[in-house]
């Protein structure tokens, strides 16, 4: 089975990368942009469990990993 | 006295920390590959600048698996004096031995140049050869030195004087118009509560000789002489 992991940095720290980015569509013409917050995904492929048990297990490789809880958010979704 | 470099695939400032070590300062030194697990008979270990493992992840993320981080980890808890430089500075953050985090310099440019760095503290055995508030010229090389932590673990860091280095003027002065990265509070270098274990980002092992630019980076490894000199009998010698 698969596992999604989406991270971003945490609203309070500032994201540079995605400062440009969205500076870099303004100019393309897309006045529109207000923000832009640049990420990270992980697909992570593991053994089939239940879906509870995988979450919970991607969840704390999240947490010990893929993200640096110090600045960053993650979110993980689990497919079926 | 002798210090240990460890030298992780990646590091590219392995050898001038070496160099600086025993060439400049007097001191033996040794290279110490990352899949060792012992640190042969370091007083002082130093982590050097580069790329360890590519930078994979986040800067220092991989390096906490390398086999020598046991061993540096166990060092450092036994109160022995750890410097993190540059990208050593991002692996001590990432293995937990620092508190924070870093994050792309704010305005995303790569800063490689000479600028002035003031001493915060002179208690560490990286510091204790440094006039309190002296300023050095050292060099920084990198991408990723905006040094963040959320405000509850920065107001502690700075209550109980973690805060080693500050970027400023050459006079000494602290402002935003100093700060290469946008590193929180104009912060260039940290220590753990115990002290013994420094990170910071400016490159003292680039600025060991005149030739070089600045000799300024000699009192940080002259301070871990001297401190090895005072605190010897304390310190449990690690095989």
């Amino acid at each position: 089975m698969k596992a999604r992991v989406y991270v971003t940095l945490k609203p309070s720290v500032f994201d540079p990368q995605g400062r440009v980015v969205a500076d870099a569509l303004v100019t393309l013409g897309y006045q529109d942009v207000k923000d832009v917050r640049q990420g990270k995904f992980f697909e992570v492929e593991l053994a089939d469990a239940d879906p509870a048990t995988a979450k919970a297990r991607v969840t704390e490789m999240a947490d010990k990993l893929l993200a640096n809880p110090v600045i960053e958010s993650y979110r993980v979704e689990v497919l079926q | 006295m002798k210090f240990s470099v460890v030298v992780f695939p990646g590091s590219n400032s392995d050898y001038d920390a070496f160099y600086a070590a025993s060439r400049v300062i007097g001191a033996d030194a040794e290279l110490v590959w990352h899949k060792d697990t012992e640190l042969k008979g370091a007083d002082v270990v130093i982590l050097p600048g580069g790329f360890a493992h590519g930078d994979y992840l986040r800067t220092g993320a991989i390096a906490r698996f390398s086999p020598i981080m046991g061993a540096v980890k166990a060092f450092a808890e036994r109160g022995g004096p750890v410097l993190g430089i540059c990208n050593g500075f991002q692996v001590l953050l990432e293995a937990g031995l620092l508190p924070g985090a870093m994050v792309r310099n704010d305005r995303i440019k790569f800063v490689s140049r000479i600028v002035p760095v003031r001493v915060e503290q002179t208690d560490t055995p990286f510091t204790v050869a440094c006039k309190p508030q002296q300023v050095l010229q050292l060099p920084i090389a990198h991408g990723e030195g905006n040094y963040y932590a959320p405000p509850d673990v920065l107001q502690e860091i700075e209550r109980n004087r973690q805060v080693i280095f500050r970027y400023s003027n050459d006079a000494g002065e602290i402002g935003i118009e100093w700060n290469p990265n946008g590193s929180l509070n104009n912060i260039a270098g940290i220590s753990n509560r115990q002290r013994n274990v420094v990170g910071l980002m400016p490159h003292p092992e680039r600025a060991s000789e005149s030739a070089l630019g600045s000799a300024d980076g000699r009192f940080v490894l002259a301070s871990a002489v001297r401190w090895f000199a005072e605190h010897a009998d304390q310190m449990v010698r690690h095989a």
